[in-house]
């Protein structure tokens, strides 16, 4: 047995709330099925391109091992509503709730295990049974925190609510287990930005996962904005169910971890649904960020549109597999896949992958791949009107990747997206010296 | 437009002139008289005896050309003689070897600078292929490209008030819509809005040297006009232009004081605006004898 598994199945004897609401068999069965199954390895093809065998060696704490009172963050908060969670546990000082509307209830799942209502954590039920979801069993295993969130029918939501996942350097690395749940019932509207924040110094293993129900004619906007600490190393899926005319509009921002893989599946199941992702990874020095995105249209009309921007450099390594799968009788689906990626060092490396997989006759699909370096001509457009080379080759990539953030429905919000990307894309040390000897 | 002449040049290359409709200008005629006396010390640009190649072909081979402040000089020649090498050359495009020369403006070593350290020092590249930049806006790169400039030489930055100041007034001599300001750099522009996007850039930038690179081509007569205007209206005496053309119709709207003969990576040949129609009457004869020792080689 790998020293990850073994110091998870070690903290797992004094889990919190492990037996709560029956669900201790639950747990430790899939414990279990962890340990036996192991985790997942290249020779698995939705793994091929990411290796676990450093991690595997790493041991790491849970956070009720470890003492909550020092935790110490820097992190500037985004404003109410917000919910906090320090260190993979819910943190109420931190957290403001005020401003939240009538018919939306939002809890931290720990509340939900302290409680008796089996219903309010109902999202711990989920069983995966393929033999490469090791991180999902010892999720399913470990998870006692996380954020649920349901909005009552035709409930609008206007402001975005923020949820705040935050490491604080401290001792021994941690491993944070955290379950999440969206539910918004039929007509609901609203923003949801996740945000993960870190510190330099840490290297926590991140393990969550996240479910959105989206009943008939919802809108959710989803917006991920993933800066771990630079020596995290986080495995996260997200698993969206969309309702008749339901529609998703996902925005990824992953710019920190040194391994990021996330998983996604987005699931259209009722007619008309409509699911909008939107994904900018950025990459520098060793990080390695891997994207599975599955995309299945089960029924008739159904629409998703995908644009995926890369920009990889140092020594970076970016994976995108972008999967829409197309079922039998699924016509009048209309299915678009974009993605463009930008290698900003000879260095650097990128594996784009669209898939598609169409069972119906009637349907519009199309998909694109383009990996290219900044256009010198344009380069030397921008400097030749007096732009240092810095601040030229900063405003290409900005404009590589800007439109992304069109959609953001909170101009504010978007205000705050653009800085915080600006930011990402300032060049690294590593960079400079690949640049130098290219 | 009366009926163009051509001929072949001893490589092959056709060599097209326009007839000019337009009397030649006398003061410029002066000026070449007195060109002999200048003072070589108040040279703006002095370019010596530049060799330049790119991918291994030589493409400048010896040339020689002197600016002052206030001239225009109008670089004419056929395809592939190296005028739009000279102008990439000056404004400090990656890809060319300079093999031989010197290129010096207002005394600095301008081929040692950055492409921007040159757009700071005041030179200025109209390009003949004004590069498309999707998702970058025109005014917010103007604007900065401005700033960059001034921070270069230490003057101070241009607040957003000032600079649409600027930017308004200059959109009103040249007759330009804002909807430029809106929009991305070129993306979607005709090729006339392009070239007018340059010369109203050069025109808020005011370069101390402006080198329009076949700014006439692809250009109908009205954009032409249009562009002209736009040259016209930034001439002053502190500031000199270089206009590469192939054709010499732009010349009956910028009218220059000096125009040179590029052929075979040299000037080959200089006068005043009436040597265009000297070509014209004389033709490739007469042009021949100055590149006479290349063709007897080949």
């Amino acid at each position: 047995m790998s020293a990850l598994l073994e110091s998870l199945a070690a903290g797992f004897e004094q889990l919190p709330h492990r037996d709560a609401l029956g669900l201790g068999t639950a747990r430790r069965e899939s414990m279990d099925a962890a340990l036996a199954g192991g985790l997942p390895t290249p020779r698995r093809e939705r793994w091929k391109y990411t290796s676990l065998r450093a991690l595997e060696q790493r041991r790491f704490v849970l956070p009720h091992q470890q003492d909550a009172s020092d935790a110490e963050i820097d992190t500037v908060l985004p404003p109410a509503p917000r919910m906090v969670f320090v260190d993979g546990r819910f943190d109420a000082g931190r957290s403001d709730l005020s401003g939240l509307p009538d018919g939306v209830s939002l809890h931290a799942l720990s509340a939900g295990l302290a409680g008796d209502d089996p219903r309010q954590v109902n999202v711990l039920g989920r069983r995966w049974n393929t033999d490469d979801a090791g991180f999902w069993r010892l999720n399913a295993a470990l998870a006692v925190e996380g954020a649920l969130l349901r909005i009552e029918q035709g409930v609008r939501v206007q402001p975005p609510l923020h949820l705040v996942f935050v490491t604080s350097a401290r001792g021994q690395d941690l491993g944070i287990h955290l379950r999440h749940r969206l539910e918004l019932r039929e007509g609901a509207h609203a923003t949801v930005v996740e945000h993960h924040l870190g510190h330099a110094g840490e290297r926590p293993l991140l393990n969550s996962v996240c479910h959105v129900h989206l009943k008939p004619s919802t809108v959710l906007e989803h917006i991920r904005v993933q800066r771990a600490a630079a020596g995290a190393s986080l495995i996260a899926r997200t698993e969206a169910v969309l309702a008749k005319q339901a529609t998703y509009r996902l925005l990824s921002l992953e710019l920190g971890a040194a391994l990021s893989r996330h998983e996604l599946a987005i699931d259209l199941q009722g007619k008309g649904a409509h699911a909008e992702i939107r994904g900018l990874v950025r990459s520098r020095e060793r990080q390695h960020v891997d994207t599975q995105l599955m995309l299945r249209h089960q029924l008739p009309q159904a629409s998703s549109d995908t644009q995926w921007r890369a920009i990889a450099g140092g020594r970076s390594r970016i994976i995108f597999h972008g999967g829409i799968l197309i079922d039998e009788g699924a016509d009048g689906s209309d299915a678009a896949l974009e993605t463009r990626n930008l290698l900003l060092t000879d260095t650097a490396e990128i594996d784009a992958q669209p898939v598609l997989e169409i069972h119906a006759d009637e349907v519009k699909a199309s998909h694109g791949a383009t990996i290219g370096q900044l256009d010198d001509r344009a380069l030397f457009y921008l400097r030749s009107r007096g732009l240092p080379e810095a601040e030229a080759r900063r405003l290409l990539v900005f404009a590589f990747c800007r439109s992304l953030l069109e959609g953001v429905s909170d101009t504010g919000l978007q205000a705050q997206l653009e800085r915080v990307v600006k930011q990402s894309l300032l060049p690294d040390h590593a960079e400079n010296d690949a640049e130098a000897v290219a | 437009m009366p009926p163009l002449k051509s001929f072949r040049c001893p490589s092959g290359r056709e060599f097209i002139f326009f007839a000019c409709p337009k009397k030649s200008s006398s003061a410029a005629a002066k000026r070449m008289s007195k060109a002999p006396n200048r003072e070589r010390a108040a040279d703006m640009l002095k370019i010596e005896n530049l060799h330049a190649r790119v991918e291994g072909r030589d493409i400048l081979k010896g040339l020689t050309l002197s600016v002052n402040p206030g001239e225009v000089h109008a670089i004419m020649g056929p395809n592939g003689a190296g005028k739009s090498t000279l102008g990439h050359v000056l404004a400090g495009r990656e890809g060319y070897e300079i093999t031989e020369g010197s290129v010096s403006f207002n005394d600095a070593d301008l081929l040692d600078m950055t492409p921007e350290q040159r757009a700071a020092a005041g030179v200025f590249l109209a390009m003949q292929y004004p590069v498309e930049i999707p998702g970058v806006n025109n005014t917010y790169f103007l604007r900065s490209a401005l700033n960059a400039q001034r921070r270069a030489r230490g003057e101070e930055e241009l607040d957003s008030v000032q600079f649409l100041k600027r930017v308004r007034e200059t959109l009103s001599v040249m007759h330009l819509k804002d909807d430029l300001l809106h929009r991305a750099v070129n993306e979607g522009f005709s090729g006339g809005e392009k070239k007018r996007n340059e010369i109203f850039q050069m025109a808020v930038l005011a370069p101390k040297l402006a080198i329009l690179d076949e700014t006439d081509s692809g250009l109908d007569i009205d954009a032409l006009k249009a562009v002209a205007e736009g040259v016209n209206a930034q001439r002053s005496p502190e500031r000199a232009f270089i206009v590469i053309t192939h054709y010499q119709r732009l010349l009956d709207y910028i009218r220059p004081d000096f125009v040179h003969v590029l052929a075979d990576g040299r000037i080959v040949e200089t006068g005043g605006p009436e040597l265009a129609l000297q070509l014209e009457a004389h033709g490739y004869d007469w042009i021949r004898d100055r590149i006479a020792p290349e063709a007897a080689d080949a």
